[in-house]
């Protein structure tokens, strides 16, 4: 394992620390328990929005707390949810009297723990929607698992969610846009290569030279099926085709397209990717409005991408569109 | 012969010893079909729950307050689905556990409330290829022994082979909950992670209570 760590059991606070010392005009860090928050607190009378899940997805979650977006992120350790002691306290911290909303990844852990720490919260007077992302298409028979996995399609969900909260939306309207949302987008993702969790030390799954592993989730999981590698345009269809039919797209449409590079993977081979997605989606008569192409929901060094497609409408697209200033989203 | 505080200490101590000793592997069996973090989690956890044993300046009084320490303790330190579901297990378990001495009986409704904590909080049943697969064997091997009478160092050496019977017969199942889920029919051929630390646990229990007999 060749990595720019010192100790594998603290790079996740280490990662905190600098993250900390590089946008402390954007967000606080609290190390005891460890979650993030907007610099300021919270705002009174605004929805509160809080995310979180397994570090190792950098720039996910905490990457994007700040005006327009979360509150609060919670980071768990390397591709670990974090626990109900850390949410909870991080849910009370973004509480500005209006109510809090939970994102969640629909991960086990993820969804145990925040549910849990909803209870908790709520016990403390709080009132708790929470959402849950699942947004991968790859999960095929989600009634023989546990169910689809929320993947990069949560960037969406959250930007489109703090557009709301900050606008003065209440909880259950905000709730409800970050619904639209889940309902509307579809992900899928491949990785040539595995990742290497700093605790581990070795590959989370092995893998031929030849070979790439197509439906893979963001935890450095193997994916549903292993094929040899092809041509990037070739692999490109394999990945949106299934997301469009199962949005069920037709022509005439507006949609978002997202490009996310799994962490190893350089910003031109996304181009190429997006390049492709972009002639598919127009052979069928789809317009793309907006695009994002970048590392934003990542499993460590991992070399692959996924491809997220959006169902924009008027309002999706305004809120989309709103200001938003995170560390890793700006505009 | 019956049960105490000093005996769920030595469990979780030996528990603690175990899941260190068997880290790498249940880190190996996680990575094969999930994402190999479940040794680390548990080793994490149970080295946290020693050193609040440790800190205490009194004995626990009860079996009760020694698994409500362990709950406690896993659910903050774990993360993962494995806190909440073992954190679930001791926190149903301590319940069971107000009573100074456990007998055969208390043995038993103790590890039937930790396995009705794990299917609660997991919504898992038996063949989904969890640690439920473990518990399930174990509990039944448990009651037919209070059953013929055993005491509770037998029924624990019940439930520890149900566990270990439980957690080999995961090999060949396709997973249907968790993170091996996704793997589809790929998840055949592998020993759940989650039921081979349960198989250490349920072990461990039973080796504390032959050394308490």
């Amino acid at each position: 394992m060749k990595k720019l760590i010192n100790d594998p059991q603290d790079v996740v606070v280490e990662t905190l620390e600098g993250f900390a010392l590089a946008h402390a005009d954007l967000v606080q860090v609290h190390t005891d328990p460890a979650y993030v928050t907007r610099t300021g607190g919270a705002v009174p009378g605004k929805v509160g929005l809080v995310s979180g899940g397994g570090s190792g997805h950098e720039p996910l979650h905490a990457g994007f707390v700040g005006v327009g977006m979360l509150d609060a992120a919670v980071p768990g350790a390397v591709f670990t949810s974090p626990t109900p002691d850390q949410i909870a306290p991080a849910i009370a911290a973004a509480d500005g009297g209006a109510g809090v909303l939970t994102i969640v990844k629909n991960y086990t852990g993820d969804v145990l723990n925040f549910e849990t720490a909803a209870e908790l919260a709520e016990v403390e007077g709080i009132t708790v929607r929470q959402v849950l992302v699942n947004d991968d298409v790859a999960v095929e028979d989600s009634l023989y698992t546990a169910g689809r996995r929320g993947v990069a399609g949560t960037v969406a969900v959250e930007k489109i969610a703090g557009a709301a909260a900050e606008r003065g939306d209440d909880l259950d309207a905000v709730a409800a846009l970050a619904r639209r949302v889940v309902d509307n987008v579809r992900s899928m993702g491949l990785a040539l290569t595995a990742c290497t969790v700093p605790h581990v030390g070795r590959p989370s799954f092995d893998l031929g030279d030849d070979e790439i592993e197509i439906g893979i989730g963001i935890h450095g999981e193997p994916g549903r099926h292993r094929v040899g590698l092809e041509p990037a345009d070739a692999l490109t269809e394999k990945l949106l085709t299934p997301v469009v039919e199962d949005l069920g797209l037709t022509g005439g449409e507006q949609v978002l397209l997202l490009v996310n590079g799994m962490g190893g993977t350089p910003a031109s081979e996304l181009y190429v990717v997006y390049r492709r997605a972009r002639a598919l989606l127009a052979e069928r008569g789809i317009e793309v409005t907006r695009s994002l192409v970048g590392n934003y929901v990542t499993s460590l060094e991992m070399q692959g991408a996924s491809v997220t497609v959006l169902r924009l409408d008027d309002e999706l697209t305004a809120l989309w569109d709103a200001p938003v200033h995170t560390a890793a989203l700006r505009w | 012969m019956t049960l105490d505080a000093a005996w769920a200490v030595d469990w979780v101590r030996r528990s603690a010893a175990a899941v260190a000793e068997h880290r790498d592997e249940l880190v190996e069996l996680d990575r094969q079909i999930g994402d190999g973090d479940h040794g680390e989690n548990l080793d994490r956890g149970f080295r946290a729950v020693v050193a609040k044993l440790d800190a205490l300046d009194a004995p626990p009084a009860s079996v009760g307050d020694v698994l409500k320490l362990v709950a406690t303790t896993l659910m903050s330190t774990v993360g993962g689905a494995a806190g909440p579901l073992y954190g679930t297990a001791y926190l149903r378990a301590s319940k069971t556990g107000a009573a100074r001495e456990l007998g055969a009986d208390g043995v038993v409704a103790l590890l039937e409330a930790a396995l009705d904590g794990i299917v609660a909080r997991g919504r898992a049943g038996a063949g989904e290829k969890t640690m439920v697969d473990a518990w399930t064997p174990a509990v039944a091997a448990a009651v037919e022994a209070a059953d013929h009478g055993a005491p509770p160092s037998a029924v624990l050496a019940a439930a520890a082979q149900g566990a270990h019977t439980g957690a080999i017969a995961t090999v060949p199942l396709v997973a249907t909950k968790g993170r091996a889920s996704y793997l589809g029919e790929r998840s055949a051929g592998h020993l759940d992670p989650g039921a081979r630390s349960s198989e250490l646990i349920l072990v461990a229990a039973a080796q504390a209570a032959a050394a308490a007999d």
